[in-house]
């Protein structure tokens, strides 16, 4: 089975990546760009038989860092 | 005393720390591998050095806070055992969740790397006992991802219990609250961005780095 897992910083959290992105789409001419927010995304292989369970702990205890970050996950 | 600094790949502030210790106690550390499953017996101190264990692969310190001899750290921290974790250190130990709050990119996205006032917040830890509170030392900070952050709530439990050890003197990286260094609730586990292992004696510049690992041993022996 196939996961993707996307893991965003939570609201609140400042985000000085996502603010030098924006800065740099600006510098490129692109205008409206209001905000950008960068994030992460894995893909994983796991075996058919991995629980709902495991893939929610694999995310807690590693993928993201919860005081900071938000995920969730796509079956694909 | 006995100490042991852990010593990951991509460590590169475990030899400063180990000669500061040895200075300071007089005995050399304990040098132990991330692979390793157990530590010594009978430590006064283990500390956890700076550097880029793991390549900062995926957040920094998040896979050195999953090695096995983390584990044997998180163990001997929640029996009383003093750690501290400086630079990559204090990244790993909020990893682990010894420590609140989280370590992220600087603000102004510049690798800082100079000598940055450092106020004591409190003087009254194992850490902090050889400073005075409100002081002001000078210590070098070398990090990309300093940037301490904390919800309001933590923030406000951390400051209410005297946990906040360090601040900055200015805001040199976007930390909430200019927290430079944190204890945790038992005051056993200190992490902090700056670098005191680099202010040992007077060819450092100063030594105002020293008397955190005076005051540490004076407290501990």
């Amino acid at each position: 089975m196939k996961l993707r897992i996307i893991v965003t910083l939570k609201n609140g959290v400042l985000d000085p990546q996502g603010k030098a992105i924006q800065n740099a789409l600006g510098g490129l001419g692109f205008e409206g760009v209001e905000d950008v927010r960068a994030g992460k995304i894995f893909e994983l292989e796991v075996a058919d038989s991995t629980s709902d369970a495991a893939i929610d702990e694999m995310c807690r205890k590693l993928l993201a860092n919860t005081v900071i970050e938000n995920y969730r996950v796509e079956k694909l | 005393m006995k100490t042991a600094v852990i010593v990951f790949p991509g460590s590169n502030c475990d030899r400063d720390i180990a000669v500061a210790l040895e200075s300071v106690t007089g005995t050399k550390p304990h040098m132990v591998w991330h692979g390793d499953s157990e530590l010594p017996e009978g430590l006064g101190l283990i500390a956890l050095p700076g550097g880029f264990s793991y390549g900062d692969y995926l957040r920094c310190g998040a896979i050195a806070a999953r090695s096995p001899v983390v584990q044997a750290v998180v163990e001997a921290a929640n029996r009383g055992t003093p750690v501290i974790g400086i630079c990559n250190g204090f990244q790993i130990l909020t990893e682990t969740g010894l420590l609140p709050g989280a370590l992220m990119r600087n603000a102004g996205l510049d690798f800082v790397c100079r000598d940055v006032p450092l106020t004591v917040d409190n003087s009254q830890s194992i850490f902090t006992s050889a400073y005075q509170a409100g002081e002001t030392l000078s210590i070098p900070v070398a990090h990309h991802d300093g940037n301490y952050f904390a919800d309001a709530e933590t923030l406000d439990r951390l400051e209410g219990e005297g946990r906040v050890a360090f601040r900055y003197g200015e805001n040199i990286n976007g930390s909430a609250r200019n927290i430079a260094g944190v204890m945790n609730a038992a005051g056993n586990v200190l992490g902090m961005m700056p670098h005191p292992e680099r202010k040992i004696e007077a060819a450092h510049g100063g030594s105002d780095g020293r008397r955190l690992f005076e005051g540490l041993l004076a407290a501990v022996a």
